[in-house]
């Protein structure tokens, strides 16, 4: 269809040993996660359990052994993602790095940079931020005006970076920023480039902002004379936009984009056996789910030969996003009795339903994933 | 079947449906006009037996392969039964019967009746712990009301021969090949539908533009292009998952593609008549040859409601612990 291509794949024949040691160590480790916490998965910040994820190798697991990593294929690491995602456990503190800012720096950084970052998020020590939103530069992203200027050794940034989820609680972050002014609109995408920011350098504030569950879970960050040395530009000056750009079928084809509600289906599932519209409606979400599942490990498949599936991962997430956030919620609000449901599933549905606005926000909105679709079938 | 060899046979298949099955040949067949050109040039390429093992004459196709055959079948509005006798005939040599030459109806338990069952040479039923051939009763000719096309009720007459179900098809070899063939069907009139409606919207022009320009319409047809993916991938899942466990044991995944195809059919069909307006409503226009098509074989061989009922009982008797683990072992058991 139209040049998109989901060819089938099979999870690793490694698979089925790697979920039974997860879903030993999740089982453990998620005692105590309120509906709150597998509600707000990845982006619930646990420094504690990502340190125990590191220590199981569980992060970096593709990257190569000379900087620390586990050397397996993308797919068993899917395994690892949607093992995490299915119980909602509480991912940030490594999610970040491990998608994209350690394979960033692998592909682009410099020696020094592996060096110093690489082993750190393989131990679950430093955690990434992704410095991309601004106030005046949501969707319309190589707009943003946050400029960083050459001055000896290094660059001054001067500017203002928005919605940057948890990085009150992150160590780095990277940061697109402009490096050369652009007056004509129409060659905004020239003139960025990416930074490695640490988030505890002088004349930077982070300010959390509350979100409507009630969590600090983004900021604003005002940057004010901020130096960072010539050592921390990641790629080439001048080629952010490409290089960032490179990141986002990473950051859209994982199994987050579609499984972020899971949990509630299986918190509720045993609460609904009297409900006798249940086995039709729940049968529905099913349906989609194993097809979803496919559809996601097709793009893993791509991104393990080496191939960039942009537009697949947007078409995955943009289904994906309307599953998780509005048929399962929807499904399950429906078919529960409210006078017979366990207290912790009406709170894990409540907290769903207001967490679910973001999910076809974060990583591109819906409106801009079905753009990149329509480019694909040719109408723009 | 290899790749190699699947994509040679898929790519002639399409070519000779694409340089026969005209707007003309699809209205040709709702007044009851037989393809018989056209069926014969199947038979002569081997297509009816394709699900038979070599060893019998056929072609050795696995239900993979014929899932994305049916699925170009469906591109091209499935002008002819070649899935029905397809299915009928690999169930019958699965079982051990040597499939007869012809025309073979399937006979689905719940359907009213058979597309063109006037010309089937003999019967098929699978069900329970049997499979039968049959010399076919005479036919009580109909057509289908959305369809147009011609669908005949026909009962099995006197039994030429039969043999113990085998395990691989399961007590429900007919139902689950009925679902399959439409689920696979529905998937490839989809990418028909939605190419016909990019075509449309990229030289409709209003408002000095062609209408495809206009972010309102492209939402309508990314969203359906995500459906028509969806659809795919079920189909094609279902498809593999038969081949490798057998129409028993692929249970899940054949529902799962006829529910998301059918549901696609029904959201795309929508989203193309939108994007084709007044135009896409005439008789003249060939789009409701394929949506009235897509709408037929939604409710053929059970509608969404029946198999979203079956997959989500054994979910519920299993409980929502098991739920995740039931979904992600499926792959690797077979795997394995």
């Amino acid at each position: 269809m139209a040049g998109l291509r989901f060819d089938l794949r099979d999870t690793p024949p490694e698979a089925p040993a790697l979920r039974a040691e997860l879903r030993a160590f999740l089982a453990e480790a998620g005692r105590e996660w309120t509906p709150m916490v597998r509600a707000y998965s990845w982006m619930g910040f646990d420094r504690e359990f990502t340190r125990e994820v590191g220590r199981r190798g569980w992060i970096g697991m593709t990257w190569p052994a000379a900087h620390g990593g586990g050397e397996r294929t993308a797919m068993e690491r899917y395994v690892v993602l949607e093992e995490m995602l299915a119980v909602g456990a509480p991912v940030a503190a490594h999610w970040i790095g491990d998608r994209q800012s350690g394979p960033l720096i692998l592909r682009l950084g410099t020696e020094e940079q592996r060096r110093e970052f690489i082993p750190r998020i393989i131990r679950g020590e430093c955690a990434f931020a992704i410095g991309l939103s601004e106030p005046d530069s949501g969707s319309d992203l190589a707009s943003l005006r946050t400029r960083a200027e050459r001055v000896p050794g290094g660059w001054r940034i001067n500017g203002r970076k928005v919605w940057t989820t948890n990085a009150h609680r992150c160590d780095f972050m990277i940061a697109l920023l402009r490096t050369e002014a652009q007056p004509d609109p129409k060659l905004k995408h020239q003139g960025l480039s990416q930074f490695l920011v640490d988030l505890r350098s002088s004349g930077l504030t982070i300010r959390p902002i509350l979100d409507l569950v009630g969590e600090e879970g983004f900021n604003e960050i005002t940057f004010d004379d901020v130096f960072v040395p010539d050592s921390m530009v990641v790629g080439e000056v001048g080629q952010g936009w490409k290089q960032a750009t490179a990141e986002l079928a990473f950051e859209r084809a994982g199994p987050e984009r579609y499984l972020s509600s899971l949990p509630l289906l299986t918190a509720a599932l045993d609460d609904l056996r009297a409900e006798p519209a249940a086995a039709e409606a729940v049968g529905r979400l099913l349906a989609r789910a194993g097809t979803l599942r496919q559809m996601s490990l097709a793009v893993a498949g791509m991104l393990q030969e080496g191939k960039a599936p942009e537009r697949e991962a947007a078409l995955v997430k943009d289904v994906g996003n309307d599953w998780e956030q509005i048929t399962l919620p929807e499904t399950i609000r429906d078919l529960l009795d409210p006078a017979r449901t366990p207290p912790q599933v009406t709170e894990m549905l409540g907290i769903i339903t207001m967490v679910a606005r973001s999910y076809s926000l974060r990583g591109g909105t819906r409106e801009i994933l079905r753009g990149i679709i329509a480019r694909q079938l040719g109408l723009r | 079947m290899s790749d190699e060899l699947r994509t040679i046979l898929l790519e002639q298949v399409d070519r000779l449906l694409a340089d026969t099955v005209t707007p003309a040949l699809l209205r040709g067949l709702e007044q009851g006009i037989w393809p018989g050109a056209l069926w014969a040039e199947m038979e002569g390429l081997g297509l009816t037996l394709a699900l038979v093992p070599d060893a019998m004459g056929g072609a050795g196709l696995g239900w993979d392969d014929a899932a994305a055959l049916w699925q170009v079948l469906g591109r091209h509005a499935a002008p002819v039964p070649l899935a029905e006798s397809m299915a009928a005939a690999g169930i019958l040599a699965a079982a051990g019967i040597t499939p007869p030459a012809g025309l073979l109806g399937l006979v689905v338990p719940g359907e009213a009746g058979l597309p063109w069952g006037r010309r089937a040479g003999h019967l098929v039923a699978a069900g329970g712990d049997s499979v039968t051939l049959h010399h076919p009763a005479a036919a009580q000719e109909g057509r289908g009301a959305v369809s147009r096309l011609p669908f005949d009720r026909r009962t099995p007459g006197p039994q030429v021969a039969a043999a113990p179900m085998p395990a691989t098809l399961g007590p429900d070899a007919a139902s689950l090949a009925g679902a399959l063939i439409h689920a696979a069907q529905m998937a490839g009139a989809l990418e028909a539908v939605l190419d016909m409606s990019v075509d449309y919207a990229t030289t409709r022009r209003q408002f000095g533009r062609t209408i495809g320009g206009f972010q309102a319409v492209q939402q309508l047809l990314a969203q359906a292009a995500g459906e028509v993916a969806a659809a795919g991938v079920a189909a094609a899942q279902a498809g593999r998952s038969a081949a490798r466990r057998g129409l028993a044991g692929a249970e899940f995944e054949i529902a799962s593609a006829k529910v998301v195809c059918g549901e696609a059919a029904g959201k795309v069909a929508a989203i193309a008549h939108q994007v084709h307006a007044a135009m896409g409503f005439t008789d003249e226009h060939a789009l409701h040859l394929h949506t009235r098509r897509l709408w037929t074989w939604r409710d053929a061989c059970g509608a969404e409601r029946v198999w979203a009922r079956r997959i989500g009982t054994a979910a519920l008797a299993r409980g929502g612990a098991m739920l995740w683990p039931d979904l992600t072992a499926r792959d690797e058991g077979a795997a394995a």
